[in-house]
């Protein structure tokens, strides 16, 4: 893996600007992953707070990761690209993962009893890969139909909100010293 | 292949659970049984298991607010899929405000919650004994008595107490105001706070039920047949719902035809006096002004990728309605805002805030608010009875107005609590003549926001609707619209017939899959449409195959309704439109002619294979349609609907 990735990693954002609450993300992460919808078995959640505010949260990949921590079976770990990995043979479902996590983005797959956590689609079943795309990418990000899902990182998000700050702070910038 | 019954049917049926419920009230009674596969193969869904329950059970005659009403719940094939506008459920039963077939749509949560709760139909009969909810929590169904609860209770505030109760923020709830609880005949559905199951008083049936709501919540996964080639498909249907093909309905949202509608004159306006409004003209109220003064969020129902609805949001430091959000389409701003004679954007809020909310249908409500603000005008009715002006352009007072009519009070409730046609009946019988004249219904539905003066096929198309005046029965308005015939004029009567008759049997198919009419122009035509229904079912239905099944349904619904009376004259626009003309604009001095119109309503009937002059389906049609069950029941069962 590139040593750029390795260091700076990448997760699912959500803007909610632009999220209606439609929570197409929600279903087709269960479809992609196990063959049949069920809006339950998703590793992004929407969040709807009446009357107008619409997002949808997926694993943040923080560093020091609290539900790795929390793992009494030593189930959970990280991939070298920040993804928090499910070892479903130790996951016993026990939900201390679940309690930890500060976003609430993990939960329990209703069949397996196992942690799901967003894994930007590593693990989505190969019948259902793009052939024009010819890889695994995330698929929410892909059926959003109003492109409210992103992929970023940290520094991404830190420089986007810095030059919407300059703009706000020196208004047309393209313009700058003309006369 | 047009024969439904020449449609294989697959080892195994996907997409529908297909668990029907029965629940009797008066027992207390729940049970559960299977819908067959021929019995989906040929209703389809939503629309069509409605009427062919509706027929086989709905005893003809019987008043639709007693307990031998049948209400029926439904979806199709399709609930939380990710198909564009999948979540959509339908309720059906006989109409208070129509004594015939009563329908209404609406979508949100409820119809991908319920699917995961395994439900396909839900046929509710009789009448409980104390207010109670209906709880579908996976294969788990009770009745929960709620009179010390959230009987009596708003709909918002009955679904955030619900939601509060099973301590779950995704609770479906679907519910009855204080309006359908005193059996308004315009008596709503509310779910999700601003999705309506609005028209024909579906709401008022529950309230006659005693049923103030159903709760859904489930934990099951839903199979299609061809998951890979579905997927596909959906992709991109997806990405087309997200194109120019529903650009309107996205981006102003339907206000956006304030402005096109007045252009041609088809804007009602103070009680269709006028078609044109000089507040559209001079910009003050528009789609524009709407979407950049007030519009502050645009959300979407489960798995729908148009996201239409507008929500607008009074500031707040507005002295009476601050915070004040509302969900705005064009019929609100036509029944509470032109209609009405009303340009003040917080006034048409919170007329529509208190509908939604209090439980009326807001477009039923804002047309008989128009009925009161012409009688007030004309002195028929005046401040001595209301207690307050009403003059059209009113502001607080048409918001003092709603309130009581909503809640059944005062005159405004008393008289016009129950729509536009109970209204006339109620002034006719205290000594004011001709009052019927102002309510502007058809079949005792108000209308939706066209004005039929210089609109001659959707006169015919929005008169033979089953429902009563709709414009999403059939999509006739377009043939006016876009100039397909003249429209002022009378010609070619069987051609329109044909034109009209196609519009409302693709909407019964798209009405039973459910999906939305925002998403008619995403499939690249009915083979397509009807690909998706094999994809997610299995049953390989084709393009000509559904489309009969679709006029098989309208047919069915026509039958329901000449059972329950209907008769030739019932298919009718008001009187105004062939006695009063418009002072200005494109369809000024032009009124409907009594002689053209019926030549077109008998193209109509002509292209539909029923008799020409009296509008029956004939026997050969029946046959034609797999509907012999019904040959021979078609006998009126009581006068004018049994409507008490």
């Amino acid at each position: 893996m590139a040593a750029r990735r390795k260091k700076i990693h990448q997760f699912i954002i959500v803007d909610p600007e632009l999220c209606t609450g439609c929570e197409t993300c929600e279903s087709v992460c269960s479809f992609v992953h196990d063959g049949e919808f069920n809006q339950i078995n998703t590793r992004i959640h929407r969040v709807r707070i009446e009357p107008v505010f619409n997002i949808a949260l997926a694993c943040q990949k923080c560093e020091d990761a609290p539900c790795i921590r929390s793992c009494p079976e030593k189930a959970l770990d990280k991939a070298e690209d920040g993804s928090i990995l499910v070892d479903d043979e130790k996951c016993n479902g026990c939900g201390f993962c679940i309690r930890a996590c500060d976003f609430g983005v993990i939960t329990l797959h209703l069949d397996s009893q196992k942690a799901l956590v967003c894994d930007l689609c590593e693990n989505m079943k190969e019948d259902f890969i793009d052939l024009e795309v010819g890889k695994r990418e995330p698929q929410c990000i892909f059926v959003c139909p109003k492109e409210a899902i992103s992929l970023k990182n940290v520094e991404q998000i830190g420089e986007e909100t810095r030059i919407d700050a300059i703009r706000r702070l020196f208004g047309n910038v393209e313009e700058f010293g003309s006369k | 292949m047009s024969k439904s019954k020449d449609i294989p049917i697959p080892d195994q049926v996907s997409g529908y659970s297909q668990v029907r419920l029965d629940v009797d009230l008066t027992s207390g009674k729940i049970e559960n049984s299977t819908l067959s596969n021929e019995f989906v193969r040929d209703w389809i869904g939503g629309y069509g298991f409605g009427a062919k329950i509706l027929w086989d059970e709905l005893k003809p005659g019987v008043d639709p607010l007693g307990p031998e009403n049948v209400f029926v719940w439904s979806i199709g094939p399709f609930p939380s899929t990710i198909l564009p506008t999948s979540s959509k459920y339908g309720v059906f039963a006989k109409s208070p405000l129509t004594g015939m077939f009563g329908m209404a749509i609406s979508s949100g949560s409820v119809g991908a919650q319920a699917r995961r709760a395994g439900i396909n139909t839900i046929v509710v009969k009789g009448k409980a004994s104390e207010p109670v909810y209906l709880v579908v929590d996976d294969d788990d169904y009770y009745l929960v008595p709620c009179e010390k609860t959230v009987w009596g209770k708003g709909n918002f505030e009955t679904e955030e107490l619900l939601r509060e109760e099973f301590q779950d923020q995704r609770l479906a709830v679907m519910s009855i105001g204080p309006s359908g609880e005193h059996m308004s005949r315009m008596g709503c559905i509310t779910n999700d706070r601003n999705r309506q199951a609005g028209r024909t008083g579906m709401g008022g049936v529950m309230g006659s039920k005693n049923l103030k709501a159903i709760c859904f919540r489930g934990t099951q996964s839903t199979k299609v047949a061809q998951p890979v080639e579905f997927y596909k498909l959906a992709k991109k249907l997806i990405k087309v719902a997200n194109g120019p093909a529903t650009a309107k309905y996205r981006d102003l949202g339907t206000p956006a035809g304030l402005t096109s509608y007045n252009k041609l004159g088809m804007m009602p306006t103070r009680n269709y006096r006028e078609g044109t409004w000089d507040a559209i003209d001079n910009g003050t109220f528009t789609g524009d002004t709407l979407n950049q003064d007030w519009v502050v969020k645009k959300v979407a129902c489960s798995q729908c990728s148009i996201a239409c609805d507008h929500l607008a949001r009074v500031p707040k430091t507005h002295p009476e309605y601050p915070n004040l959000v509302a969900s705005i389409d064009v019929e609100m701003c036509y029944s509470f805002g032109t209609n009405m004679g009303t340009s003040d954007w917080p006034t048409i809020f919170k007329c529509v805030q208190l509908c939604d909310d209090l439980g009326i249908d807001a477009i039923s409500g804002g047309v008989t608010a128009s009925m009161a603000a012409e009688l007030f005008d004309l002195g028929l009715i005046t401040k001595k009875d209301l207690g307050y002006e009403l003059p059209f352009g009113s502001t607080v007072n048409l918001v003092k107005f709603t309130e009581e009519m909503c809640l059944g009070k005062g005159f405004a409730g008393k008289i016009f609590g129950d729509g536009c046609e109970q209204a006339g009946i109620r002034l006719e019988e205290k000594g004011i003549k001709n009052a019927s004249y102002y309510g502007m219904h058809i079949k005792g539905l108000e209308m939706p926001a066209f004005d039929l003066h210089g609109m001659t096929s959707f006169a015919v198309g929005e008169s033979v609707s089953i429902r009563g005046a709709c414009h999403l029965r059939n999509g006739a308005y377009g043939l006016d619209a876009k100039g397909t015939f003249d429209r002022f004029g009378y010609e070619k009567p069987l051609e329109r017939g044909k034109k009209i008759k196609a519009t409302e049997d693709v909407y019964g198919v798209i009405d039973s899959y459910i999906i939305c009419k925002f998403t008619r122009g995403i499939y690249e035509n009915d083979a397509e449409m009807a690909k998706v229904y094999e994809l997610v079912t299995g049953i390989p239905h084709t393009e000509e195959s559904i489309l009969r099944r679709g006029e098989a349904i309208v047919n069915l619904s026509k039958c329901f309704n000449i059972r329950e009376g209907w008769t030739r004259a019932d298919d009718h626009p008001p009187e105004k439109f062939f006695k009063e003309a418009h002072t200005k604009g494109p369809a000024k001095g032009v009124t409907l002619k009594e002689e053209g119109y019926q030549t077109i309503l008998s193209g109509y009937y002509e292209a539909r294979g029923w008799d020409k002059e009296t509008g029956i389906p004939t026997d050969e049609t029946l046959k034609n349609l797999g509907l012999d069950f019904v040959i021979g029941k078609l006998k009126p069962a009581a006068a004018k609907g049994g409507k008490k």
